[in-house]
């Protein structure tokens, strides 16, 4: 362990943060109040944005048409602003099922989606789902099935990605709001699939 | 190997995920804020590329890329981009951070 | 903006090379063949972007389809499962 005198590694970085945010205060690059407006705005997305889209498709052909042909437009649709998002939504089928991952550093659909899950951004997820998307989704317990298609997306570049996934059976007449409740930011992302939540068993009589 | 960064990593090995949730601290929000007014996505003062913070980020030794948190990787990268910029100098941050230091970090 | 070289369909593959700098085609594609699934658009070079260049004339970039099974050796999955990733153009060869 290097001696670092009067420093521990964690404070360090806090350290830095606290200055380097007072040197551009001070040299008028960035406010107080624009980085608290930030925080607040991204404090303000999460996956129920993205759950939205999804129960909205489900209900809606011709939404689901124009989410799969665009998604940051089909995001705007429903209010959700999304600067300079390039969102491809792709659907999971009785055919083939779509996961999302950046292995080289951890992109993600923040403007529509919030912040990502810290393993989404971790060396066994990056390193291991683009070759044994199998397993590392089973380690989620989710099991895809040997006879259906995985199609792992590697965002690399300047798309994003979300998994638009099946609307569950017994799921008849529910509201969009029922429905959007199915839909996890684990299911946007591929590692999970909607499930409905089990019922308490009713008493026998 | 130099060849490959450490950053890249698909298709190495590497053990389970491991599932847990983060809470993430003010700080590291504030970091997160700072990031997004730099690189002018929501109204910043635009002073770099999301690519010099990737660049900035695949630089770190690799034992520090392993073992520092998220946002430690990003003040760090924030902060070396920014004296690549000219937007601070290296002086400038030594005296910052000591006078910070003195304070009592807050 | 550069002229798109490729369109839907086509076989490409991936210009092996290992240069310096901030790249953002993994290693572990480079070498390898696949289909263009489609044109993205047009980008500024992020290579040229993390060195506080402007990135111009803007890069066509392609989704490009990889079977898992060309690219990993002894695979084990469906044959029919792919990986799919951006790849710019300046990286890509027709096949």
């Amino acid at each position: 362990m290097k001696d670092l005198g009067a420093y521990r590694p964690l404070d360090y970085f806090q350290l830095m943060e606290v200055s380097l945010r007072e040197l551009l205060v001070e040299k008028g690059v960035v406010t107080e109040d624009a980085i608290a407006a930030a925080m607040a705005t991204m404090r303000a997305r999460g996956p129920e944005r993205g759950a939205a889209m999804a129960a909205r498709a489900w209900l809606d052909p011709a939404y689901k048409a124009r989410m799969l042909a665009n998604g940051s437009q089909a995001a705007e649709e429903l209010g959700f602003e999304v600067p300079g998002l390039r969102l491809i939504v792709v659907e999971n089928t009785p055919q083939a099922h779509n996961v999302i991952v950046c292995t080289l550093c951890s992109c993600y659909p923040r403007m529509l989606l919030g912040l990502p899950p810290e393993w989404y951004k971790s060396r066994p997820y990056r390193s291991r789902v683009v070759r044994e998307p199998r397993k590392v989704l089973a380690e989620f317990g989710t099991r895809i099935p040997a006879k259906m298609q995985i199609r792992v997306h590697d965002s690399n570049a300047d798309m994003r990605y979300m998994v638009l996934p099946m609307r569950p059976a017994g799921t008849s007449g529910w509201s969009a709001e029922r429905l959007a409740a199915l839909v996890t930011r684990d299911c946007l992302i591929g590692v999970a699939v909607p499930k409905i939540p089990k019922t308490p068993k009713t008493r026998k009589s | 190997m130099i060849e490959r960064g450490h950053h890249d990593m698909g298709g190495l090995k590497a053990g389970k995920v491991k599932r847990g949730e983060h809470a993430y601290d003010e700080w590291e929000l504030r970091v997160d804020a700072m990031m997004m007014l730099l690189i002018g996505v929501t109204g910043g003062n635009k002073r770099m590329t999301v690519d010099e913070l990737r660049k900035n980020v695949e630089a770190l030794p690799p034992a520090d890329y392993d073992t520092m948190g998220y946002y430690d990787r990003w003040v760090i990268s924030l902060t070396q981009t920014m004296i690549q910029r000219g937007v601070i100098t290296t002086d400038e941050l030594a005296r910052k951070l000591a006078e910070v230091e003195k304070r009592g970090r807050r | 903006m550069a002229d798109a070289r490729y369109r839907p369909g086509d076989r490409v593959r991936v210009r092996k090379a290992a240069p310096l700098g901030h790249v953002r085609t993994p290693f572990y594609i480079r070498g390898y063949t696949g289909v263009v699934e489609r044109v993205c658009g047009a980008f500024p070079n992020p290579e040229e972007l993390a060195q506080q260049r402007d990135g111009l004339p803007a890069q066509p970039l392609y989704r490009v389809r990889f079977r898992q099974k060309d690219v990993w050796p002894g695979y084990r999955g469906n044959p029919a499962d792919v990986l799919e990733l951006e790849v710019f153009q300046h990286w890509l060869e027709s096949s």
